[in-house]
């Protein structure tokens, strides 16, 4: 129990995905505009994340490793992710069509979001157990909606905040992003 | 064999995958006004957003469902209009041509650069180190961040000068959102008359600067008999709406800034 919450937290706060590995830094700041399209997008990387290692998981160590086939990873992984990005995609499309709308793009672009591969490959290369993995990928997940939020916050003061012409929009946005990253590494040593 | 099993695998996986998504593909199917799809695909797929919606499947959308206008598809001109009010059974609304205005004339002859600019080539690069390199702040600064943008290739720099080309030009507007200076503007196409020339500086220092440029002296608004033309900011502007094409202010404009096409 104890290892699982070291990697829940780790996988959430040390080794954020987006603040300390910096991936999936495309919509991190993309969607991180406004807190319910961040929230929204946090939740729909976790829902991917989650499947995409309950499924990647299983094809990995039942399938390719049998077959002596590990070199074929990424794409049979991108395929996983693919298809549960496109099932969350209709799915909202149904249920939620004003989060669909807010998200835009950024919806489809979790496919190539290299943090959610990057969780699933992640997994398999620090040799996890099935439910280990799922935990890390849940607080990958997790870690992802955290940054979003917190950034989303960060920029709502950012949008009133009096800066020179030449900084105005990315490059502010970049620095607000940079000094968000380096509070998170204050988490570093948290465990051991 | 070695070669066969990946392939299998992945095309298994593939149709699985297929499979599950046609599933959710009829478990989630929202229905969609197919007139929304007749309209989107009849539009120019130009997605320029001079409509003022976020492209042409979402100007479909808000005309079938919020009723916004159906002319207002600038590169589809009169033709979109025509199919839009065919596919929805109604009139066709009025749609005037518009095109896009350079409002400088501030070519090689008539003005100078004021230093040389090695850094990135663009106008925009060029107007943040202290508001542009030409000896006119206001004018064209000519290298091209409006041609850069345009998708039909309607803006030509000629002679150190951007320059429309009305017969391909679409209306989008985009050149205008890329001109640091806001020199271009939307007009009608049948408009005879435009002012070449948007210096915020007082005449003295217009002239000074350029050759060619407005010196605010007021002649054309007295000239006007539609009061279409008035002078602000030290440069003349035209209210389309009103102007006639007679050419008045052109003729009488001392500085020549006016042009009758």
């Amino acid at each position: 129990m104890k290892s699982m919450m070291i990697i829940l937290l780790s996988a959430m706060l040390t080794d954020n995905f987006v603040l300390s590995k910096f991936m999936g830094i495309c919509p991190f700041l993309g969607v991180s505009k406004k807190l319910d399209s961040a929230s929204g997008m946090g939740i729909a990387v976790t829902f991917v994340m989650i499947c995409a290692t309950a499924v990647t998981y299983p094809i990995h160590h039942g399938l390719l490793v049998p077959n002596g086939l590990e070199y074929f990873d990424t794409v049979v992984f991108i395929l996983v992710i693919a298809l549960f990005v496109q099932l969350v995609e209709t799915a909202l499309k149904k249920t939620i069509p004003s989060l669909y709308k807010s998200l835009g793009v950024y919806l489809p672009l979790i496919t190539t979001n290299c943090a959610v591969l990057g969780v699933t490959v992640l997994n398999i290369d620090n040799g996890y157990s099935f439910i280990q993995s799922l935990v890390n990928a849940l607080g990958a997940g997790l870690g992802f909606m955290l940054a979003l939020v917190i950034f989303s916050g960060v920029r709502r003061k950012l949008e009133y905040a009096d800066i020179p012409e030449t900084f105005k929009g990315v490059p502010a946005t970049l620095i607000a992003a940079s000094i968000v990253s380096v509070s998170f590494m204050g988490f570093s040593g948290l465990f051991n | 064999m070695t070669y066969l099993i990946p392939v299998i695998i992945l095309g298994v996986c593939g149709l699985l995958a297929a499979v599950l998504l046609t599933v959710a593909a009829k478990v989630f199917y929202v229905e969609v006004d197919e007139r929304v799809e007749k309209i989107s695909s009849s539009l120019p797929q130009a997605n320029c957003g001079a409509c003022g919606f976020a492209g042409c499947a979402d100007y479909a959308d808000a005309i079938v469902n919020n009723g916004a206008p159906t002319n207002l598809c600038r590169p589809g001109g009169a033709d979109a209009a025509g199919k839009i009010a065919e596919i929805l059974g109604t009139a066709a609304a009025e749609v005037v041509p518009m095109t896009a205005v350079v409002h400088c004339n501030g070519n090689c002859e008539a003005t100078q650069t004021a230093f040389e600019f090695d850094g990135v080539q663009s106008c925009k690069a060029v107007k943040r180190f202290y508001g542009g390199n030409g000896l006119c702040k206001y004018g064209c600064i000519g290298l091209g961040d409006c041609a850069a943008v345009c998708e039909r290739d309607a803006i030509v720099i000629r002679n150190g000068l951007a320059v429309v080309l009305p017969e391909l030009c679409g209306a989008c507007g985009q050149c205008a959102e890329a001109c640091p200076n806001k020199l271009i503007s939307i007009r009608p196409k049948t408009s005879k008359v435009d002012v070449l020339c948007s210096s915020g500086a007082n005449g003295k220092q217009t002239k000074l600067s350029c050759k060619n440029g407005c010196i605010g002296c007021k002649i054309c608004e007295k000239k006007c008999p539609v009061g279409a033309i008035t002078v602000n900011d030290n440069h003349a502007s035209i209210d389309y709406t009103k102007c006639t094409g007679c050419g008045a202010c052109a003729d009488a404009c001392p500085a020549k800034a006016i042009h009758k096409n």
